[in-house]
């Protein structure tokens, strides 16, 4: 979607009184699309939590990415450093309160982040070799440190004693409301009113503090001196040493960040969502983090679009697999109508296309009950790959990102 | 004496990595309150016992396919961390066509294996053609198609689609390939070694044939040195980035053959993934040379097979692991620095030639 953001089509959306347009044409759609299913989890108050907490995770991870990439150096480590955060936070959640796991989920992460910032910024070996290494190293060393103390305390080589929860936040009275009301099943009230409920019931208070990074990396990023010569490094550090930023200096404070929140995306998934470690619980989010961004076209809105959608879909397969197969439906008829505007154009390729699309979906919803489970898992790799084949050329990454960078030599 | 010299500088970083890895996982193991050499001990002498020898061999086998085709692509500057997704996609394909024909061995064999060729090459084509046609990086791609397969396999493994429950499990599993497309194995040293390691050798050996002896290697190595150059000098490169991608997926099918069609003869889920991080690493390892790959690819099979007798002795078998991971790190990050070091050695040798014409050249325009 975002990588639409440099589009006509996108300016003419974002002008705010279209907006109000848009977000409530995809509002009535959705509401349309759940009376006519008969599905009604895709609106709930549950659905919407569960969205919140499987998107954390993506959108810090995908936020640890924007960073690293921004400064210059590509992170496929992400997955490693979630895993060391998943680690840290439930074992040290366990010894002293979940918030100092939180702590210290992010520690673990920034350690492995600047890890990767010697290996790659210091010693200049390859980006990816570096990332995938220590994806290895941090699976390997968390299943090693499980061995070594999970045993003793109640847990067991791949499970962790379990974390006290982190209190949550219902907002009395508004919050019965609108569950109220989101029972009812009126066309689009009910719906804004159950989506509203997901929000202000039972939230928790790690959510809503991981949710901060966002507003804070956009503002870095694109409001302080620091965050302009981030991004300068990501797009030109040759010139940027020669105006006199240092940007190894610049990459080790970006991967350490970067490090730190995929550490705490990781930690939220150990100390939040289930409340201990279990090995393997990242089931590869740092991959889908990195998707996030390209998806995201290295925006922090983009990110958090890119997340959302990814964790909506994860969130709905797991409570109700039929709701996915109504959301079919939804996408059917946002490419119909985005081919059928091609027309006023006279564009008439983008319109065959669109229409297309729709109608192979269509084909494909009519003929099955429900969309395979195995296809919704992968259905964030996909998306990516589709943008990538067919968006590339609006997609704007960093231009030096992945590009070795020595002080004093030209590349 | 310059021969020596350069032995000496290629040797190093490898040696140099196994060295801080050891230490690195010495300190590990004080820490854990175990005997470093006692334990180094236990890995030697339990790894080169006879039985164990042919399943190192064996696994050797997978390893050293993986290998060659990260070397391929490394020698293309490509970042095949595909190999996972095109192995399995490879492996199982081939399992569904052999399960499903029942042709003489002559023929049946060569089938199930084509087959794994073909379906790998397709596969890692994908990240090619995104490459070549979109600019796209081919890590990012492959990262991508390596889950998107992971999900096609469960997919298409359900019973009630290409399929079957397991005969002694519930793992599922592709139906059984006849007799007819099982391959021998060699009784040595009291196991059997699967003769699919003849494969192996071949396509080592092609390997280094074609890329060293012919215009086609040598137009891929010029392109992977330098693209600009060898786009002037009438090389298509793009369409030589797009076959190599495709001839490191067809390679990367070969792996796990061995196992499909001398021991499992079956696919199922218990295949083991990682095979990417495994090829990319031994092809650094051995420098992307085919004898080197090859012992970097028993070493890393040794390694792996004497684990399990740690967890026997008290001691946590992801010692091995974090061995592995740290010998990854150190060998990069040796070469990078053997290679300042040497080219810095060449310019200072070019600067004592050049430094004193210079100087006289300039006395003589004075």
């Amino acid at each position: 979607m975002s990588a639409l953001k440099e589009s006509r089509l996108w300016r003419i959306l974002t002008s705010p009184s279209r907006m109000m347009i848009t977000v409530s044409a995809v509002i009535i759609l959705i509401s349309v699309v759940r009376q006519f299913t008969g599905i009604n989890d895709i609106t709930s108050p549950g659905a919407t939590g569960a969205t919140i907490r499987f998107t954390i995770p993506l959108l810090m991870a995908g936020l640890g990415g924007l960073w690293a990439e921004r400064s210059g150096v590509i992170n496929i480590g992400l997955e490693g450093m979630m895993i060391l955060g998943t680690w840290f936070g439930a074992w040290f959640g366990y010894l002293y309160g979940p918030w100092v796991g939180i702590f210290a989920g992010a520690v673990g992460g920034a350690l492995a982040g600047l890890l990767h910032a010697i290996l790659t910024v210091r010693v200049g070996i390859d980006q990816a070799v570096s990332g995938l290494a220590i994806n290895l190293l941090g699976a390997g060393t968390a299943r090693f440190l499980s061995g070594v103390f999970f045993i003793g305390a109640g847990g067991d080589v791949n499970v962790s004693p379990q974390v006290k929860s982190i209190g949550s936040f219902t907002i009395p009275g508004l919050s019965p409301f609108l569950t109220h009301l989101g029972e009812k099943h009126i066309l689009v009230v009910s719906d804004v009113a159950g989506v509203l409920a997901g929000f202000v019931t039972s939230i928790n208070w790690a959510s809503l503090f991981m949710f901060l990074a966002l507003p804070i990396t956009s503002w870095i990023l694109w409001k302080t001196r620091f965050g302009l010569r981030m991004r300068f490094c990501g797009e030109n550090p040759v010139a940027a040493e020669s105006l006199g930023v240092n940007v190894y200096r610049t990459r080790y404070i970006a991967l350490a960040v970067s490090g730190a929140l995929a550490g705490l995306g990781g930690a939220y998934i150990s100390v939040v969502v289930t409340g201990n470690y279990l090995e393997g619980q990242t089931a590869g989010r740092g991959y889908i983090g990195l998707a996030a961004v390209i998806f995201g076209n290295w925006q922090p809105a983009g990110v958090l679009a890119g997340s959302l959608l990814f964790g909506l879909t994860d969130a709905l397969r797991v409570r109700q697999s039929t709701s996915v197969h109504a959301l079919l439906l939804v996408v059917i008829a946002l490419a119909a109508v985005y081919g059928i505007s091609k027309l006023r154009k006279k564009d008439w390729k983008g319109f065959s296309i669109n229409i297309g699309i729709a109608g192979v979906v269509l084909a494909y919803y009519l003929i099955n009950k429900v969309v395979p489970d195995e296809f919704v898992t992968f259905f964030p790799n996909l998306t990516t790959i589709l943008v990538l084949a067919f968006l590339s050329q609006r997609l704007r990454p960093p231009a030096m990102a992945g590009a070795p960078y020595r002080k004093g030599e030209e590349s | 004496m310059k021969r020596a010299n350069k032995l000496f500088w290629a040797l190093i970083a490898p040696v140099a990595a196994i060295l801080f890895s050891l230490v690195f996982v010495s300190i590990i193991l004080l820490i854990k309150g175990a005997q470093p050499l006692s334990t180094f001990h236990l890995i030697l002498s339990y790894g080169s016992e006879p039985e164990n020898i042919v399943a190192e061999l064996n696994q050797t086998i997978a390893y050293y396919l993986a290998g060659v085709a990260a070397a391929i692509g490394f020698r293309m500057l490509l970042f095949n961390i595909g190999i996972d997704g095109q192995y399995r996609l490879a492996i199982f394909m081939a399992a569904v066509v052999g399960g499903a024909t029942n042709l003489p061995s002559f023929l049946e064999i060569p089938l199930i294996v084509l087959t794994g060729v073909v379906v790998g090459a397709l596969w890692a084509s994908i990240a090619g053609y995104l490459k070549v046609k979109r600019n796209i990086s081919e890590v990012i791609s492959n990262i991508m198609l390596n889950t998107i397969a992971s999900g096609l396999i469960i997919y298409m493994l359900q019973p009630s689609r290409l399929g079957l429950k397991g005969v002694n499990s519930d793992n599922l599993a592709t139906p059984m390939i006849p007799k007819s497309g099982w391959m021998p194995t060699i009784h040595v040293f009291g196991g059997e070694l699967y003769s699919f390691a003849f494969v192996a050798i071949g396509v080592g050996i092609l390997y280094w044939v074609v890329l060293n002896k012919s215009v086609f290697g040598f137009n891929l190595r010029a392109t992977g040195m330098s693209f600009r150059a060898a786009r002037a000098s009438g090389v298509n490169a793009p369409r030589m980035i797009f076959i190599t991608m495709a001839l490191s997926g067809g390679i990367a099918g070969l792996t796990g053959m061995g196992e499909l069609l001398s021991q499992t003869h079956t696919y199922s889920l218990a295949f083991p993934t990682g095979y990417a991080l495994t090829g990319l690493a031994l092809a650094l390892l051995g420098r992307n040379n085919p004898i080197g790959v090859a012992f970097a690819a028993f070493f890393w099979a040794f390694l792996e097979q004497a684990a399990p007798i740690l967890d026997l002795n008290g001691i946590p078998k992801e010692i091995v692991m974090m061995m592995q991971g740290s010998i990854i790190l150190s060998t990069v990050a040796s070469y990078e620095i053997v290679k300042r070091i040497t080219r810095r050695q060449q310019q200072r040798l070019v600067g004592a030639v050049d430094a004193p014409r210079v100087e006289t050249d300039q006395k003589g325009e004075k």
